[in-house]
């Protein structure tokens, strides 16, 4: 993959979502509701794109229509514990047609306390776009507490019922222990 | 009526409960629910240096734990700007493509076990057996090689290693031969196979399945051909594609495959230069033994190496493999320690267990066995 190809891809993706194009090529100019999308650059062979939370549906929508990112790969958080806002969402697009990938960031913050009772980890469901996405953003949930806003199955998957906290925060000791949870007998959790 | 089958059940291949409801015989629902092997995979990486975490992703997928070894070493090379030498890139794709027969006869063979083939599964097994012996003789270990090292390989290969490889190769061939004149065009088979499971490609693909069961959908859909990495850009194969996307086509996507992977062993085993195996780069690559002993550079170095691990730079890299089931892919974020800050693994298996409803969901009870077998569900990637 060419860097020319990237490049094109990167103007053709900004100008589809109308994404003014800063002042005077300051990339560094932080996200707005009115500029909610700024390209990183590639980074190791792939487009990276920052957008704001409420951004996300629209560009994976334009993404998977427009661009033919039809593999919907990856989702996962990072946490920065020492910085706000506190995780990072990070998706990961593949086109089956044009052999390129793409990874998405989402800055969420960490969960509501007295001070801001509105602001959560969370971010929309893409569920609605790529039906992969429903385990993936279960597996995501169990990890960081990330809230995925409309996904309606978000059940434990790789942890348990009962079980206390998210254990790839920065602040999950490694050694917790976990309460013991009395037996139940099998689920039938047919929730779909 | 509602039944739960398994997490532990002699018919599932692997630990995973499936529960389904029922209208007599015909699965109406199903609900897949992994994560009974869930180790913690992911936060035990962030607490062992970058060389310490080979042998655990050795245990990801366990069938073709080479592929996985390569992978996240490519990751972390991609991370740290190193090109491998020569005679690595070669050995490695080999390695690769050899684990990748081994972990497709695995996978053969135990959904053949399932419909009561005991031959064909006896015949598979033995060529995997002479193969796993095999890779003893090269990495020492005989499931879990943690061969793969940041910047090259744990060894080169020894002497005759390639001789007794060709040998393997031959009886690959008869036993596979005989294997297809059982099973083919068994009338058993095809009546459990045919039409049974199937996929199109747009479902495929918005359930994000990958490998070996969008192939058998019709596309060739493959990470080799379409993002050369390693030496496939210069090797000569083909992309087997199935038909109807049923249990059938991938019995048979798996069988070409294997095929195409020995066509490969062979070109390499005459592309393989000579050369040293690992970089020179004292940031990742150890010491020669015998330099540590003699002077106290090469000791600190090690010193270094061990106690803090290597410097890999700041930044973040998504690297996706061809693996036997699909696309393996590796987030590694590091803030520029010897520890990753994070290390994120996008394994085939648990991407398919939220699809396997789709193949699952109005077939018969019967053929939740059969199907299953066809995802080829590795536990140890799926939970991690």
């Amino acid at each position: 993959m060419t860097a020319t190809v990237f490049t094109q891809l990167e103007q053709s993706l900004l100008q589809s979502l109308q994404v003014p194009a800063p002042p005077d090529a300051d990339e560094a100019l932080p996200l707005s509701p009115e500029r909610p999308v700024r390209s990183l650059g590639v980074q190791h062979g792939i487009l990276v794109l920052e957008l704001l939370p409420e951004a996300l549906v629209r560009v994976a929508r334009g993404l998977r229509d427009d661009f033919g990112f039809d593999l919907f790969l990856d989702v996962t958080a990072v946490d920065w514990p020492d910085r706000t806002p506190r995780f990072d969402v990070v998706y990961h697009f593949y086109s089956t047609t044009h052999h390129v990938r793409i990874r998405l960031k989402v800055r969420v913050h960490q969960a509501a306390d007295a001070t801001a009772p509105d602001v959560r980890p969370e971010v929309e469901t893409l569920t609605g776009l790529y039906g992969s996405a429903g385990y993936m953003e279960r597996e995501c949930h169990d990890m960081y507490g990330i809230v995925f806003r409309g996904n309606a199955d978000l059940r434990p998957i790789l942890l348990y019922e009962g079980f206390v906290g998210h254990p790839l925060r920065k602040d999950y000791p490694k050694q917790q222990e976990q309460p013991l949870v009395p037996y139940r007998p099998p689920q039938s959790a047919l929730v779909r | 009526m509602v039944v739960n089958i398994g997490p532990s059940h002699p018919a599932t291949h692997g630990t995973v409960q499936i529960i389904a409801e029922l209208d007599g015989e015909k699965v109406l629902r199903t609900d897949v629910h992994c994560g009974y092997l869930h180790r913690g995979f992911e936060k035990e990486c962030e607490d062992h240096t970058w060389h310490n975490l080979i042998p655990y992703v050795d245990r990801l997928n366990y069938c073709s734990a080479l592929i996985n070894n390569f992978a996240y070493c490519d990751g972390v090379e991609r991370l740290m700007g190193i090109e491998i030498t020569p005679r690595t890139k070669y050995l490695r794709t080999l390695l690769a493509e050899y684990s990748r027969l081994a972990d497709h006869l695995t996978c053969v063979a135990a959904s053949l076990m399932e419909l009561g083939a005991m031959t064909a599964f006896l015949y598979l097994v033995t060529v995997r057996d002479a193969m796993y012996e095999h890779l003893a003789a090269l990495t020492g270990a005989r499931v879990t090689y943690s061969y793969g090292r940041i910047g090259g390989l744990a060894a080169d290969v020894p002497e005759g290693w390639f001789k007794r490889l060709e040998e393997i190769l031959r009886d690959y061939e008869l036993y596979l031969e005989r294997v297809h004149g059982l099973v083919d065009r068994n009338r058993i088979f095809i009546d459990r196979m045919r039409n049974v499971g199937t996929l199109s490609t747009a479902e495929a693909l918005h359930w994000g399945f990958t490998g070996p069961i969008l192939r058998s959908t019709g596309v060739p859909r493959d990470l080799r051909k379409d993002t050369p990495y390693l030496a496939y850009a210069e090797l000569d194969f083909d992309v087997p594609v199935g038909i109807l996307g049923d249990n059938y086509d991938r019995y048979y996507v798996r069988m070409r495959e294997m095929d195409e992977s020995v066509y490969m062993i062979r070109q390499l085993m005459d592309m393989i230069p000579d050369g040293p195996i690992n970089v020179d780069d004292r940031r990742c690559v150890f010491p020669e033994k015998q330099l540590v002993y003699g002077e106290i550079e090469s000791l600190i170095n090690h010193f270094k190496l061990v106690m803090e691990g290597p410097v890999v730079p700041a930044g973040d890299v998504y690297v996706g493999h061809e693996a036997a089931n699909g696309e393996l892919g590796f987030y590694i974020v590091s803030n520029g320690e010897g520890v990753p800050h994070k290390v994120h693994v996008r394994s085939p298996s648990f991407v398919h267990m939220g699809g396997a409803h789709r193949m699952l969901d109005g077939y018969q009870l019967a053929d939740i066995v059969t199907t299953f077998g066809s995802i080829n569900m590795i536990g140890g990637e799926c939970d991690r």
